[in-house]
C-alpha cells in the first residue's frame, strides 16, 4: 500500500464538458482499511461527478463523525467539505443550503451517524425536503470503536466478537420513505452498475435524495455469519427494476426492449430510465415500496434499486419562498433597513 | 365589611407621594391581565413619569397566581427598590392572604369586594378600596371570556382615578393598542370608563399616592429586550436562523421572525431575504447557524438554560473549526429545568468556557434594550472578524420585562465588517493559501467561503486536530500550534468588544462596585442610599468577556488602596468573581460577592443592606475609610 498518491497524470485520460478527467474529482489519499465498502463508494462519486460534469467547486461535501465521514476527504478534493458533530450532518446541512442554495450538497453519513446518535437529525431534514444527497455507508457496525453492533444490523447477527444483536433493525429508506423523501434509494458498495446511476439520479433530482449503500466492513463484519459481509449482500441482493440514467442532451434512442422501459424526467431534465424486474414495482408507490422492502426482506432477501421518485418534488426554498440569489451574497442594501426605519419602529415604543 | 374603608379611614392623607412608588398587581395567568397591567405602565410613562415593569410569572398557561410589579419614579430609579408595595391590586382569591401582607404601611389594596374579606383579612394599618369588579363584569358582559378580560380593563380605569393618572391620555393610548383592530376600541374605552366611575363614585380620588405628568423620558422608549435583539439581529445582517422555542428566549426569534416579514421581503420578487427554521432541537439550531455560519452568511439562534447545555458540543466545533456564528442566551434560574419563568445570571461559566476541551467563548454582557439593540448587530461583525461564536448573554428581566431606554439609533454609513474572507480574486494573488496560517500575526486567520473558486482555497472543515494547511494530523507540535494561536486570537478579540464603563471620582472611593446585566438596574438607587450614609462608591460594569484591561486596573486600584470591591451579580455560585480571579489571577480574598439568586431581580435594597452587612463584620471594616 502506498502512502503518498501519485500525482502523475494519463495524458489520453478521457476529459468531460469541462475539459476535467476523472482524477479531478479525487481527493486525498484513503485511510480506510484495504478493502473498505466506503472507498467504492468514493469511486462511484468521483465518477457520477465527472460524467455528470460537476463543477468541483460548487459542491459542498457534508459529514459527521465515523468511517464514513472521514470518505469525503477521499474525492472532490477542489470542493470545500465539513466534517461535523457525530450525529449531527443533517443539521449543518440544513444551515448551510439556507445560506446558499446554488452549491450541490454531497452528505456521507454511516449507520451510526443517522441510525442511532443522529436519528432524529436524519428524520427531520427528510421532513424539510433538503435539496441534497444524503448517503449512508451502511455495514451494520462501528468501525471506528471497533466493531460494535449498529442499529442497522438485523436482529439474531452476532457481531464478529460474537455479541448477538437484540433488537430490532433500523431501515433507513423505510424511514425516509414513511417521511417523505422524494427520491429514495438502496445499493450495494461492490454494484457500480447500479449505484453510479442512482447517484446521478440523486444529484439531477430537486429536493430530498436518501440512498442507502451497503458497503461492507472488511475488518469488523465480513465473517460469516454477518448479513452485512461482501459474501452475503452478493448472494441475497435482488432488485425490483433496472434504472439507468440518460443524461440531459442525449439523443434518446429506441432500443430493442424500450417498450418495458419507462422514462421519468428528472427536474435538470436527465432522464431515469426504469426496466421492471418486478412486475408489481411502481415507482411512484411509497407506501408499495415500504411493502416491497419488508416482503423480501422476511423472505431474506436485500432488495436494492430505486425505490421511489417523486420527480416534481419541491425544497425547502420553495417552501420558504426564499430569494433566488443566495442569502449569503445579499448585500448590506438588501439586508439592512436603515435608520429612517428605525425611527419609526422607535415611534413604537412610545 | 363595608367595601369603602378608605373614605372613612385614609391612614395616609397626611402624607402625599408624588411620582415615587410601586404598584403591584395580584392576578391569575392566562386572564390577560399582564396586557393590561403594560397598558397600565405606558400610560405612565406618556405622561412624562420614568416607570419600569416586571412580569412575575409562573410556568403555567392558565389558572395560576402571577404578578406584575410596576415602578413609577421621577427619581428614575428603575432597578426593583424590593420591600412592600405601596398598592396592591388584588385581582386573585388564592394569593390575597399574602398579598395582604406585601402591602406597605399606610399603604391601598384594590380587592375585588364581590366576595367579603374575612377578618383575619383585615389590617389596621393599610386602606382597603373594595371594588365589586366580578359582580360589575358579571352585568356588563354575557360572554365568560369577556367578563374576565374587562376585570383587567377596569381595575385601569379605576386606577386612572384613584392615582389622578391622565384619563384622555389613557383612552388615546387603547386607541393607539389596538390600531387595525377598531372593533375592540368602544368596548375597552367602555370599561375603561367603567372603573374609572366606579372609583370618582366610590372613594375620595386622588388617593394620597399619586401621579402628576412631568418631562423626563426624554429620547427613551419602552421596549423589552428580546425585541432589541431581534430587531437588531435584522439591522446586522442576520439572514439564517436556526431555534427550537425554549422559555424565556422564544420571543427573540419570534420578533426577529416578525421584522423580517416587514423588513426583508425583496421588493422586485416578493421572496424573503432571510430563512428561518424551527427545527427538532437545539442541538439542530446551532448545527443550522453553523453549517451557515461557514457557507457565509450570518446566522444566530437563541435559548436558555438546558438549550445552552444541548448546544455545548457544537460550541467546542465552532471554537475549534473557528466558523462565526451568534448564540443569544436568555438566562433564566437553573439548574436542570430550574425556574424556568424567573431571571438569574447563573450560565456565566457555562458559556465562558462552553465545551469540553480547553474551549473559551467570546461574551457580552448587554444590560439594557438599547444595548441588546447595539450587541446583537455588532456581534455578528465581531463573530465574523473573529472566526469563532459570539454568546449574547441577556436574561429572562432583560429579555421579556419593558424597560425604559435609550430610542434605538442606526449609522447608515457604517458597513457591516466580515471580516478576514478571500474572494476569488484575492485568492489568485495568494501564493500559498492555508486555512489555519497565522498571516498577520494576530491568530486570525483567512477563510474561504464555499464555491468561491475553481482551484484554490478549499479546505476540508474538521473537528479533528489539523495542520495550518487544514490536513489532518496527530503531530503534537501541529496540535500545540493550533490551541496556541486559538489563545492568540482569543487575546486578540479584546480590542473588538465594548470596553467596560467605570464611574470613578478622582479620588479613589472607599467602595467599588463591580456588576453585569442586569444587576446595573438597581445600582443607581444603591450609590445614592450608600451616599446618604456617607459612603462614596466607584463602580464598574463589565460589557465584555475576555476581560479589557482596564477591569483589572480599577481592581489592582481600588485593592492596592485597601478598598473594598464587591462583585454583584445574580445567581449562587458567584461565577463572574469566578471568572475574574481564574482569568486576571486576583486574590479572590479581595473581592466580595454580592448574590442574589432567589429567582427575581436583584433590588436596591439587597445591595445596600448586604454592603452595610459586610462593612460591618470585623475582618472587613477596618479595610474601609
Amino acid at each position: 500500500m502506498s502512502f503518498i498518491k501519485s500525482t502523475f497524470r494519463h495524458p489520453r485520460l478521457p476529459v468531460n464538458d469541462l475539459g476535467l478527467t476523472y482524477r479531478d474529482y479525487e481527493g486525498a489519499l484513503s485511510t480506510l482499511c484495504a478493502g473498505c465498502g466506503h472507498d467504492s463508494l468514493t469511486a462511484a462519486i468521483i465518477q457520477a461527478c465527472h460524467e455528470l460534469s460537476i463543477e468541483p467547486h460548487k459542491v459542498a461535501k457534508m459529514s459527521g463523525i465515523g468511517c464514513s465521514s472521514k470518505a469525503p476527504n477521499y474525492f472532490l478534493n477542489k470542493a470545500h467539505g465539513f466534517n461535523s458533530v457525530h450525529g449531527r450532518m443533517p443539521s449543518v446541512t440544513t444551515g448551510a443550503n439556507l445560506a446558499n442554495q446554488e452549491l450541490l450538497y454531497l452528505a456521507m453519513s454511516g449507520d451510526g451517524d443517522s441510525a442511532s446518535i443522529g436519528f432524529g437529525q436524519f428524520a427531520h431534514v427528510v421532513r424539510r425536503q433538503l435539496n441534497m444527497v444524503y448517503m449512508v455507508a451502511n455495514n451494520g457496525v462501528y468501525g471506528l470503536t471497533k466493531g460494535q453492533l449498529a442499529a442497522t444490523a438485523d436482529k439474531g447477527v452476532r457481531n464478529k466478537g460474537g455479541d448477538l444483536s437484540l433488537f430490532n433493525d433500523i431501515d433507513l429508506c423505510v424511514t425516509a420513505l414513511q417521511l417523505g423523501a422524494s427520491f429514495v434509494a438502496r445499493s450495494f458498495s461492490g454494484d457500480k452498475q447500479q449505484l453510479v446511476p442512482l447517484i446521478k439520479a440523486a444529484i439531477s433530482h430537486k429536493g430530498f435524495a436518501f440512498i442507502d449503500i451497503i458497503s461492507p466492513c472488511v475488518t469488523f463484519n465480513n465473517h460469516a455469519g454477518s448479513t452485512r459481509s461482501y459474501d452475503y449482500v452478493h448472494d441475497h441482493v435482488t432488485t425490483g427494476a433496472i434504472a439507468d440514467f440518460v443524461p440531459v442532451k442525449t439523443e434518446i434512442t429506441s432500443s430493442g426492449d424500450s417498450a418495458e422501459c419507462e422514462d421519468v424526467c428528472l427536474h435538470d431534465g436527465s432522464i431515469m430510465r426504469i426496466q421492471k424486474v418486478d412486475e408489481g414495482y411502481d415507482s411512484t408507490n411509497a407506501s408499495q415500496a415500504i411493502m416491497d422492502i419488508e416482503r423480501h426482506k422476511q423472505d431474506g432477501k436485500i432488495l436494492t434499486g430505486l425505490f421511489y421518485l417523486e420527480p416534481t418534488a419541491s425544497d425547502y426554498h420553495e417552501i420558504n419562498d426564499t430569494n433566488d440569489t443566495p442569502l449569503n451574497q445579499l448585500d448590506q442594501d438588501a439586508l439592512c433597513p436603515g435608520s429612517r426605519v428605525l425611527n419609526g419602529i422607535n415611534e413604537s415604543f412610545r | 365589611m363595608t367595601d369603602n374603608l378608605a373614605i372613612s379611614d385614609d391612614k395616609t392623607s397626611s402624607q402625599q407621594i408624588i411620582n415615587e412608588f410601586v404598584v403591584r398587581f395580584a392576578n391569575t395567568n392566562g386572564t390577560g391581565s399582564a396586557s393590561a397591567n403594560n397598558m397600565f405602565a405606558k400610560a405612565i410613562s406618556r405622561m412624562g413619569i420614568p416607570v419600569s415593569a416586571k412580569n412575575i410569572f409562573p410556568s403555567n398557561i392558565q389558572g395560576m397566581p402571577t404578578w406584575y410589579e410596576v415602578r413609577i419614579s421621577q427619581k428614575n430609579y428603575l432597578g426593583r427598590r424590593g420591600g412592600k408595595a405601596e398598592m396592591i391590586v388584588a385581582m386573585n382569591a388564592q394569593s390575597l392572604n399574602d398579598d395582604i401582607n406585601t402591602v406597605k404601611t399606610g399603604g391601598y389594596i384594590l380587592y375585588d369586594s364581590s366576595r367579603a374579606l374575612s377578618d383575619n383579612q383585615i389590617r389596621s394599618d393599610i386602606n382597603y378600596l373594595g371594588m365589586p369588579i366580578s359582580n360589575i363584569c358579571l352585568k356588563e358582559y354575557r360572554d365568560p371570556r369577556q367578563r374576565q378580560l374587562f376585570k383587567n380593563v377596569i381595575y385601569v380605569g379605576a386606577l386612572a382615578a384613584l392615582l389622578c393618572m391622565d384619563f384622555a391620555l389613557l383612552k388615546a393610548l387603547v386607541r393607539d393598542q389596538f390600531k387595525g383592530k377598531e372593533k375592540l376600541i368602544t368596548p375597552n374605552i367602555y370599561a375603561l370608563e367603567l372603573g374609572y366611575q366606579y372609583a370618582n363614585e366610590h372613594f375620595i380620588c386622588p388617593l394620597a399616592i399619586k401621579v402628576e405628568s412631568r418631562d423626563l423620558i426624554d429620547n427613551r422608549i419602552l421596549v423589552d429586550g428580546n425585541t432589541a435583539v431581534g430587531l437588531g439581529a435584522v439591522y446586522g445582517g442576520a439572514t439564517v436562523v436556526g431555534w427550537y422555542p425554549i422559555t424565556p428566549s422564544t420571543s427573540v426569534i419570534e420578533k426577529f421572525s416578525s421584522y423580517c416579514h416587514r423588513l426583508r421581503i425583496d421588493p422586485a420578487s416578493g421572496k424573503k431575504n432571510y430563512a428561518i427554521i424551527q427545527v427538532e432541537d437545539e442541538l439542530a439550531a446551532i448545527g443550522v447557524a453553523i453549517g451557515a455560519g461557514w457557507n457565509g452568511a450570518r446566522a444566530f439562534t437563541a435559548t436558555s438554560g438546558p438549550g445552552v447545555s444541548l448546544m455545548t458540543e457544537f460550541l467546542g466545533l465552532a471554537y475549534f473549526t473557528e466558523v462565526p456564528m451568534v448564540l443569544v442566551n436568555v438566562q433564566r434560574s437553573g439548574p436542570s429545568t430550574g425556574m424556568p419563568t424567573r431571571t438569574q445570571q447563573s450560565d456565566i461559566l457555562a458559556c465562558a468556557y462552553a465545551s469540553h476541551g480547553d474551549t473559551k467563548q467570546i461574551l457580552l454582557f448587554p444590560h439594557s434594550p438599547t444595548e441588546c439593540f447595539d450587541f446583537s448587530a455588532q456581534a455578528f461583525d465581531i463573530a465574523e472578524q473573529l472566526q469563532t461564536p459570539v454568546i449574547i448573554m441577556s436574561d429572562l428581566d432583560l429579555g421579556m420585562n419593558e424597560h425604559l431606554s435609550e430610542a434605538f439609533s442606526w449609522q447608515d454609513d457604517k458597513r457591516y465588517d466580515q471580516g478576514k474572507v478571500l474572494t476569488a480574486e484575492q485568492l489568485d494573488e495568494v501564493e500559498v493559501f492555508g486555512r489555519y496560517l497565522d498571516v498577520d500575526d494576530d491568530g486570525i486567520c483567512y477563510r474561504t467561503l464555499p464555491g468561491t473558486h475553481p482551484e484554490k482555497g478549499a479546505f476540508f472543515n474538521r473537528g479533528t486536530s489539523r495542520n495550518r494547511f487544514a490536513g489532518y494530523t496527530e503531530k503534537s507540535a501541529d496540535y500545540v500550534d493550533n490551541m496556541e494561536r486559538l489563545t492568540k486570537k482569543f487575546n486578540s478579540a479584546i480590542k473588538f468588544l465594548p470596553e467596560p464603563e467605570i464611574q470613578q471620582g478622582k479620588k479613589t472611593a472607599p467602595l467599588a462596585l463591580i456588576y453585569f446585566g442586569t444587576s446595573s438596574h438597581p445600582i443607581a438607587e444603591a450609590i445614592d442610599q450608600l451616599q446618604e450614609q456617607g459612603l462614596a462608591t466607584d463602580t464598574l460594569r463589565i460589557k465584555a468577556f475576555p476581560f479589557h484591561q482596564q477591569i483589572e486596573q480599577f481592581i489592582d486600584e481600588h485593592c492596592l488602596k485597601n478598598k473594598q470591591v464587591f462583585v454583584i451579580e445574580q445567581n449562587r455560585d458567584a461565577q463572574m468573581k469566578s471568572l475574574l480571579v481564574n482569568e486576571l489571577q486576583i486574590d479572590p480574598n479581595k473581592l466580595t460577592s454580592i448574590l442574589n439568586f432567589d429567582g427575581l431581580p436583584i433590588t436596591s435594597d439587597f445591595i445596600v443592606q448586604t454592603v452595610l452587612a459586610q462593612l460591618a463584620s470585623p475582618q472587613l471594616n477596618k479595610k474601609v475609610g
